[in-house]
């Protein structure tokens, strides 16, 4: 350190020094590093285990230095769920995709929701199965063009997006929701209070927690990372609006 | 001498779980196996376990991959269609090397099919079931006691060898009531450094995954498995012998078929037919040696397996046997439970 300078930025130690192997400008490295800030500043790292699903994110477990598990397609919630209940008093969070969350998974997902499980969801939409090659998701866009919705995603045939976040948030179980992104700083560091404010309220164990973060998939919407945050710019966020759709906790203390 | 008590099966499976320790069971409702979930339902407030009725079959699979990785004894039980769902879980399970129970109380399939006992999944069973090259340790008990037995006996296997482990049983089974000696309670203490309970700093992270990307990695991680089913089949082979030492026809079977086939083989002997029964009670591992040392004796004319469905463990009889004997077959299906003259009948029909 030369004298005269001051650290405002550094790798936290529970995220491991290693090259991801997430394609540039796709926001789960930023995700994954937010939620290891997380977990350092909390000082949870002995307490904290991860579920990560089929998808991009299936290394997760590469570069998070915490216990993890591996759970099939679709089932981070019911793998989360009974580590949550036979380790109460451990942090728990499932890291999924939006196949994995809101195709496969939706019946693990909305009952995990409606049991009121005390783990966080962090779930990652970016409109498209991004590991497989860019196939539709139950997120993609009406008219967005994938793999096999080459003329664009026709809603008469296929049904519109899920919004995952505001439908969990009708759920009694659910003590908060959330849609966050990361497409400027400032939304990053939205993200980041909102994974915390997850944390936190499972900490409490007031409910099940669920962070939706509209996120990119540059190669898989085959653009730069630039035009991607454009694309959520001018394309995601109008139907998939960030902000809060939950927050059990905010209402009691107004009570 | 334990507890003595008068018991359906499916609720002895579910109180000898209870006293080996049960720390979490994951459930969903399926005829004829309901009564354990709602035994242990029952039974709740007066135990620690957790206890989820899970939205179905996968989900409660995938519960207890993620309870038995966090260190946990868990179980799960369900009949033929409910265990068809819960293949990719246990594959995963096998994969991952987690130890965990699994109990099929069998119904007549294929599909819906009926709710009456079948042996029909013994192939689903003691093959594979899902996919790639994996086996579960199958325990086929006979009787409401050995529901009890079997079960801590799973237990003891499953955590010995990190490795899933299944009890066979079928529907008369689990509906039966019959007497049974209960075992004392336990308290279970998990000794499992792997098991992801949360980093602490006098060890690395650790990692319960069945994904190895790279092929060697994972021809590797095979290679491990296999080794291990190789020191299982060694050591943990299970049969039963009954009136054998002089028989000149060997009759067989598992699970509920073999008690029928016992008065079979008394009914024989009574005709003067020299016959005895060999049951194998881990039905994987198989017996396959004891069935080739009976095929090497001059004196035994032929084998005959008896099963609640089409002819399944018969081609395990007749890969031990090598083409030394004739291994011939008799079956019902659909539910329908053979009587014991039918079996002699189709015993005595092979006689020259």
């Amino acid at each position: 350190m030369k004298e005269g300078y001051e650290v405002v930025y550094k790798r936290p130690k529970t995220l491991l020094d290693k090259r991801m192997h997430y394609c540039p400008g796709c926001f789960h490295a930023t995700i994954h590093k937010l939620l290891m800030e997380i977990v350092e500043e909390m000082g949870i790292q002995e307490k904290t285990v991860g579920v990560c699903p089929v998808g991009c994110s299936v290394f997760a477990y590469d570069y998070m230095d915490i216990d993890m598990q591996e759970a099939a397609h679709g089932r981070a919630a019911a793998v989360a769920t009974a580590i949550k209940r036979m380790l109460p008093d451990r942090y728990v969070f499932s890291y999924q995709g939006d196949g994995d969350l809101a195709a496969i998974g939706t019946a693990e997902t909305i009952h995990a929701c409606n049991r009121g499980e005390k783990f966080t969801f962090i779930f990652i939409n970016n409109g498209i199965y991004g590991m497989t090659g860019g196939q539709m998701a139950p997120t993609t866009l009406e008219g967005q063009k994938t793999t096999t919705s080459p003329y664009g995603r026709n809603v008469q045939k296929l049904g519109m997006p899920l919004k995952m976040a505001e439908m969990v948030s009708q759920l009694a179980g659910v003590a908060y929701a959330e849609r966050v992104s990361c497409n400027t700083p400032a939304n990053t560091r939205k993200a980041k209070k909102a994974l915390k404010k997850a944390f936190e309220i499972q900490g409490k164990g007031l409910g099940t927690t669920f962070i939706e973060v509209a996120s990119n998939c540059p190669s898989g919407w085959k653009c730069t990372p630039v035009e991607s945050l454009d694309w959520l710019k001018n394309k995601v966020y109008p139907y998939f609006p960030l902000g809060v759709f939950k927050d059990v906790p905010a209402v009691k203390e107004e009570v | 001498m334990g507890e003595i008590k008068f018991m359906k099966g499916n609720e002895a499976l579910a109180e000898a779980a209870i006293r080996s320790g049960l720390q979490g069971y994951f459930g969903y409702p399926i005829t004829p196996q309901s009564e354990v979930v709602e035994y242990l339902a029952m039974q709740e407030p007066n135990h620690n376990y957790v206890l989820i009725q899970a939205e179905s079959e996968v989900a409660s699979v995938n519960m207890v991959y993620g309870a038995a990785a966090a260190g946990a004894r868990v179980m799960t039980t369900t009949s033929s269609p409910g265990f068809s769902l819960m293949q990719e879980g246990v594959s995963y399970i096998a994969c991952a090397e987690l130890p965990c129970v699994f109990a099929n109380i069998v119904r007549g399939g294929p599909g819906l099919g009926t709710i009456q006992a079948s042996q029909g999944d013994y192939f689903q069973a003691v093959k594979g079931g899902g996919h790639g090259d994996y086996h579960l340790i199958v325990l086929a008990p006979n009787s409401v006691q050995e529901m009890v037995d079997h079960c801590r006996l799973a237990f003891e296997l499953a955590d010995k060898y990190r490795n899933p482990v299944m009890l066979l049983s079928d529907g008369s089974i689990g509906q039966m009531m019959e007497k049974v000696v209960l075992p004392e309670p336990i308290p279970y203490k998990p000794d499992k450094p792997w098991a992801t309970t949360g980093k602490t700093p006098d060890r690395k992270r650790n990692i319960i995954t069945s994904l190895y990307i790279q092929s060697e990695d994972m021809e590797k991680k095979n290679q491990t498995i296999q080794a291990k089913y190789q020191e299982i089949t060694k050591n943990e082979i299970r049969y039963e012998k009954y009136r054998v030492d002089d028989a000149e026809i060997i009759i067989s079977a598992f699970g509920l078929t073999s008690r029928i086939c016992k008065k079979v083989v008394d009914l024989a002997r009574e005709e003067g037919i020299k016959m005895g029964l060999f049951r194998p009670i881990t039905v994987w591992p198989f017996p396959t040696d004891q069935f080739a040392e009976f095929a090497a004796q001059d004196r035994v004319k032929f084998f005959l397996s008896a099963e609640m469905n089409a002819g399944q463990m018969v081609e395990d009889i007749r890969l031990s046997v090598n083409g030394k004997k004739p291994v011939y077959f008799y079956g019902r299906q659909g539910g329908i439970v053979p009587t014991p003259e039918e079996i002699l009948n189709a015993a005595k029909g092979h006689l020259k």
